[in-house]
């Protein structure tokens, strides 16, 4: 029996499953391909409209919301986490509310809700010191900042409290004996650590975001959806300017995962390094 | 000079206010007390520890051994008695007859001068060796970070693993890895280093380099509290062994009357049960 192998040859085994799969995916990718390309799109308008004053406007106004949203967002998320971790009720409660309150309301109707606060509070200040008219400070920019800030500082706060949650005690004892106060060794050992497992999730609200923005067309705010609906009211290229759009999203979120790649190498140092013992 | 210690020291102390205490033992415990829930955890420890001495601990699980130092540098309260390190009180600032609690700030301040070595290493796995030691140095006693690597990198010469100093942790074993900890603590140029069965987390092969490295750091007069199982080094080094069971020391002493020589039943069962 044993012997009998030797001369025996091997017929490797055929995926036919896989075969005809792979037929399918080409036969759809052309016909979409064929579909645009016959479809009534003018490439030469999206060719000529993707770079024009407004639309780069836009996009310039949707990276830098994405940011600053972004960064409010991380820095309400940190706060929170933190305080949803104290060992004080009232502060464990409080982020436990927003975080709550924020997560469970779709952003654009807060995005509305803040464009319309002086509906609420014609104005606002500190009463006897300062005050201002509400429809003059909430702008569609600060409207937008804080509405999707806000919002994300109650996701991220979730992610940022699993990052620091998956850090070993055994990190918190070393620090402590080495004589670091809290917040010391929150900055110095554990958030450098929660960051391997708080980067990934928040590369990816970041992308989220930069997609929420386009909610802020809504309220008027400038960003690249609505620059591009603006000139489509005018010419009526529709089609053409929503590709325009489209495109430059992809370009945004395509650079922003090449980023996120960079930054996640960083934080995985020491984990991820090759064993040489 | 450690039968002196034994038998005096203890009642010596106690009758002076540990709180005006020239010349005090480097560590004073005096009916120290822990409970976790319903859990009496310790029951009353009392010890004085003068500066210079290496005195191991041993006893079986739970005894209360880790507790016991996890109390002296505040990652654990106390709930009763009183503990004093370079004749400050752990914890607490005393003013008249009253005892106020210490912040953040002041808390992490008696902790600098207690060095903890730990079961599992505990090194911050994104520093390489040598940024897990100048750390503590540079952020905590703002050293300047030129100094603080001139002096890391004497360290890691003294614990023998010069050519690992830009070696993450997970590239080291255990006993490199425990040997860096233990450097990690000496930058902090600690007055008492603790020891929580720094070897028991280790294969039998690397339990020797590291215990090599606290023999040399005992004879350079630093004062030690070593919880171990390693019975041989308990005797060659330690300066006393205390025995630990049920949250009680019930036995303390020289090396060779704890454990060649036991007077508790309680000390014999465990020796023979560790040595068979
Ligand atoms: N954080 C805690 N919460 C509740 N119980 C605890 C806690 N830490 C320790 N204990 C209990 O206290 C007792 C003493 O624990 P400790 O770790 O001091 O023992 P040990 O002498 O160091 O034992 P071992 O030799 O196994 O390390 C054990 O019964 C343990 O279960
Ligand atoms: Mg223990």
């Amino acid at each position: 029996m044993i012997a009998e192998s030797d001369n025996l040859i091997i017929v490797p085994r055929r995926h036919f499953g896989r075969i005809i799969g792979a037929a399918v995916v080409c036969l759809a990718l052309a016909a979409i391909v064929r579909a645009f390309a016959v479809g009534q799109i003018e490439w030469n308008y999206v060719a000529e409209f993707l770079t024009v004053q407004a639309i780069m406007t836009g996009l310039v106004n949707t990276i830098v919301m994405a940011i600053l949203a972004m960064l409010l967002g991380i820095a309400l998320g940190v706060v929170f986490a933190v305080m949803r971790l104290s060992a004080n009720p009232v502060l464990s409660m409080t982020a436990v509310g927003y975080i709550w309150f924020f997560r469970a309301v779709p952003a654009l109707l807060q995005l509305l809700l803040w464009f319309n606060l002086a509906l609420v509070f014609p104005t606002i200040g500190i009463p006897g010191l300062f005050s201002f008219k509400t429809v003059e400070v909430m702008t569609p920019f600060v409207a937008a900042l804080l509405g999707l800030g806000i919002q994300q500082g109650a996701f991220t706060a979730e992610v940022v409290r699993a990052g620091l949650l998956s850090v070993d005690n055994g990190q918190y004892e070393a620090a402590q004996t080495l004589g670091m106060t809290r917040l010391k060794l929150l900055r110095r050992i554990i958030m450098p650590q929660a960051m391997r497992v708080i980067v990934p999730p928040i590369g990816n609200e970041f992308i989220g975001m930069v997609k929420l923005t386009s909610l802020a067309s809504v309220i008027q705010f400038a960003e690249i959806l609505h620059s591009a609906q603006n000139i489509y009211y005018a010419n009526s290229r529709v089609i053409e300017l929503l590709i325009v759009a489209a495109i430059w999203y992809l370009v945004v979120v395509t650079v922003l995962s090449l980023i996120q790649g960079r930054i996640e190498a960083y934080y995985a140092r020491g984990v991820a390094a090759p064993a040489q013992r | 000079m450690t039968d002196i210690l034994t038998q005096t020291a203890l009642s010596e102390v106690r009758t002076v206010d540990p709180d005006h205490l020239a010349g005090a033992p480097l560590v004073l415990a005096q009916k120290v007390e822990k409970q976790f829930g319903t859990l009496k955890v310790l029951k009353g420890i009392d010890l004085a520890i003068p500066k210079g001495e290496v005195l191991c601990i041993i006893g079986p699980s739970g005894s209360g051994k880790s507790t016991f130092l996890r109390c002296i540098n505040q990652l654990e309260r106390i709930d009763g008695g009183a503990l004093w390190v370079s004749g400050e009180r752990v914890g607490y600032h005393r003013e008249g007859n009253k005892l106020y609690e210490l912040d953040d700030a002041a808390i992490a301040r008696q902790r600098r001068s207690i060095g903890m070595v730990f079961q599992r290493f505990n090194l911050f796995p994104h520093l390489t060796a040598l940024q897990n030691i100048i750390e503590g140095p540079v952020q905590v006693l703002g050293e300047p970070a030129r100094e603080a690597t001139a002096r890391a990198l004497a360290l890691l010469e003294r614990v023998g693993l010069a050519d690992k100093r830009d070696a993450y942790p997970s590239q080291l074993s255990g006993g490199q890895q425990q040997r860096v900890a233990i450097a990690r603590s000496l930058a902090m140029r600690p007055e008492l280093l603790l020891f929580d069965e720094p070897t028991s987390a280790l294969d039998p092969e690397l339990v020797s380099e590291v215990l090599k490295v606290m023999r040399d750091l005992a004879e350079t007069g630093m004062t030690m509290i070593c919880v171990t199982h390693e019975l041989g080094f308990a005797r060659d080094v330690g300066h006393r062994v205390a025995f630990m069971d049920q949250g009680q020391i019930v036995e303390l002493g020289d090396p060779r009357s704890v454990l060649v020589d036991p007077k508790e039943t309680r000390t014999k069962a465990f020796i023979n049960a560790v040595r068979h």
